[in-house]
């Protein structure tokens, strides 16, 4: 890394540019302290990374294959298209990646109770997933909307042992999620480890989430040069708090030829005030530990974000995504629930992939840009979640009743 | 000497911090409330400053924040409230407690220049550790503003250093590991806690969170400077709509600190 890497950010404060940084109460400011202090630790230590590895290819089933979209391609006419296919990782997303990886954290600090906040409930179902594998006791924070409308996540949750926990403040979605979290966090510090779903929330998270992820761009780059000789064109993935997207373009950053597009949900667009696109739509501020960008009044009070997909409707984002989006480095679009909803159904009919609801507003940038592309141009959309937990959702919006 | 120094320095007791919420019901009960606390014997006054996500809050404060911004509160109209109250009290600090969004919108500098102009003494902003303080410690110390820093069961005797520089008024002792609004402190885990606090600082230090009762005050006030008493009286806000209840109360909690 050279001194003009874009790879060293954040600071030792923790700030990413303007962004970032520990903005928590007290009390839990000596324990994000330990938090930073244990991950330093455990990153020093190659024993800490083979525990990881073993388990990613194991447990995991990792490296996640890179799929060349032959269907999608010839149809789009344009762009040569792969997927990264996180969507293949037990159990059914790229959450898995920075779970394990905190959980050890957890466990080297001596800490024996999980908390998690989730929204779609995919970080909720791989924390559980974790926490019974390594036999800790779970509590998943979720917005009441996001109980209602992710029914089999939940179920999935409380058959891996975890108590979910419907948070009714707000409007019952991931933003709420994450306050209540917090207050159990700052609540229950001694014995507890808040297991942090997305680049969010107060350093080290932004940073540690990011390392843990970063193995989707590691694999991905490797991957692309057995196959196509050379890097990819361009890189495309959704963004929600930016987790995968984070871990798809992290170890590109660097390589200039690369153009990277981060797709926000724009629920029913952005000039409407029913969206989750914090960058397209929003201005830097202070939440959840961090400053980034956020949906927000004049006043500093902060909206309710809105989309189809509950993995992506949170009224802010990870901040390094704020720093890319302000150095340029990553361009950010958006992509209405319509748009999705659509691709959705396109992705599963031509390659036979049932994709989540957020991962499909990726697919519909692509299906947008594809055809613009020359045929030689390498783009890759990284895959970060199956779908089966959306068809509820999905048959609701396209009129069609499924009962149980 | 400011508000606050000289408030603690006059009294021969443990002083009476009332927090109530800017706006909460509506901007005008809240100023009639405001109005009555330093008669009914609130000897330092807590104003919220409402906002969508307060993290550290339990439920009580929670929805008194979600009142006044329903009631259309805004951080022009807090700084407003204080301005009135100042019209016929010129004596009791105001103290205003919120997060830093809100004020970081407003624009810091502008923000800091505005409270000092409408009579605000100290400021309490919950999410702003030292760490991220800088540029709010020193436009507020432009303007003779106290930053109030909370201290906590968690902070160590190692980072005390860290928390007491640039504080200024009194410090605010956390006294659970909770939010506010949960179950009272034991006396006899925090008592040597506050000992040790004291032989590094000769600031004030008021003790809050989980004190309800007229007999939590008169408990935490045997270790303390001052005591803080919020929900309890946030919730006699919304349950009686009606300022001469709160005063009562006030009273009460007053009288079990004499």
């Amino acid at each position: 890394m050279t001194a003009n890497s874009l790879k060293n950010q954040p600071d030792e404060r923790g700030h990413f540019g303007p962004y970032g940084g520990r903005y928590v109460a007290e009390t839990l400011m000596p324990l994000i302290l330990e938090v930073e202090k244990a991950y330093n630790e455990a990153k020093a230590d190659p024993k800490f990374w083979e525990e990881i590895e073993l388990l990613q290819r194991d447990y995991v089933g990792r490296p996640s294959p890179l799929y060349f979209a032959k269907s999608t391609t010839e149809k789009l006419g344009g762009a040569k298209i792969y997927f990264k296919r996180d969507e293949l990782n037990h159990p059914g997303a790229h959450k898995i990646n920075h779970c394990l990886g905190q959980i050890l954290v957890a466990k080297r600090m001596g800490k024996t109770r999980i908390i998690c906040e989730t929204g779609a409930g995919q970080h909720g179902v791989a924390t559980a997933t974790v926490c019974a594998l390594f036999d800790l006791p779970c509590t998943v924070f979720m917005g009441a909307t996001d109980v209602e409308r992710q029914a089999p996540n939940v179920f999935r949750m409380k058959l891996l042992g975890a108590e979910v926990i419907p948070v009714t403040s707000g409007a019952g979605t991931l933003k709420d999620a994450m306050n209540e979290a917090m207050r159990d966090w700052v609540t229950n510090v001694h014995d507890t480890y808040y297991l942090i779903g997305t680049v969010a929330g107060p350093h080290p998270f932004p940073a540690m989430v990011r390392d843990f992820q970063s193995i989707i761009g590691t694999e991905l780059k490797e991957q692309m040069m057995e196959r196509e000789g050379r890097l990819p064109d361009t890189l495309v993935a959704c963004i929600g708090g930016g987790s995968n997207a984070m871990g798809l373009f992290y170890p590109f950053l660097d390589d200039a030829d690369v153009n990277m597009v981060g797709v926000e949900a724009g629920g029913h667009g952005v000039d409407t005030d029913q969206h989750a696109a914090s960058l397209t739509g929003g201005s830097p501020g202070v939440l959840h530990g961090m400053q980034s960008y956020f949906l927000q009044n004049e006043d500093g009070q902060i909206q309710e974000a809105h989309s189809i997909s509950a993995g992506l409707d949170y009224p802010g984002i990870g901040p390094e995504h704020a720093w890319l989006f302000d150095q340029k480095r990553v361009e950010y679009v958006s992509v209405t629930d319509d748009e999705a909803l659509d691709a959705f159904q396109k992705l599963t009919k031509l390659e036979g992939i049932i994709p989540a609801l957020e991962p499909s507003h990726a697919f519909a940038h692509v299906m947008k840009v594809a055809p613009t592309l020359p045929k030689d141009h390498i783009l890759v959309m990284n895959l970060c979640g199956r779908g089966d937990k959306d068809i509820f959702t999905v048959a609701e919006k396209l009129g069609v009743k499924i009962d149980g | 000497m400011s508000r606050i120094e000289q408030t603690f320095k006059a009294l021969n007791r443990p002083a009476l911090v009332t927090f109530i919420m800017a706006g909460d019901p509506d901007a005008a009960t809240s100023l009639e409330v405001l109005k009555a606390l330093p008669g009914a014997g609130a000897d330092i006054i807590e104003l919220g400053m409402p906002f969508t996500d307060p993290m550290a809050d339990g439920p009580t404060i929670e929805l008194a924040g979600g009142r006044a911004l329903t009631a259309g509160a805004n951080m022009k109209q807090t700084l407003q409230m204080v301005r009135d109250f100042r019209e016929g009290n010129g004596e009791t600090p105001i103290v205003l407690m919120g997060y830093f969004n809100p004020i970081m919108q407003y624009g810091t500098n502008k923000f800091m220049d505005d409270a000092a102009t409408s009579g605000v003494d100290g400021l309490i902003i919950v999410d702003l550790p030292p760490e991220e303080a800088d540029e709010a410690l020193s436009a507020a110390k432009a303007k003779n503003i106290d930053i109030i820093r909370l201290i906590t069961p968690t902070t160590t005797m190692e980072r005390l250093p860290k928390v007491l520089e640039g504080a200024s008024g009194f410090l605010y002792y956390v006294s659970i590991t909770g939010v506010t609004g949960a179950a009272s402190a034991d006396l006899s885990t925090i008592k040597p806690h506050i000992k040790e606090i004291k032989t590094h600082t000769n600031l004030p230090i008021a003790i809050g969170f989980g004190i309800k009762t007229p007999e939590d005050a008169a408990n935490m006030g045997k270790i303390a400077d001052g005591v803080v008493v919020g929900s309890s009286i946030v919730q006699t806000i919304v349950e009686k709509q009606d300022p001469q209840s709160v005063s009562e109360q006030v009273k009460s909690l007053a009288s079990a600190l004499k």
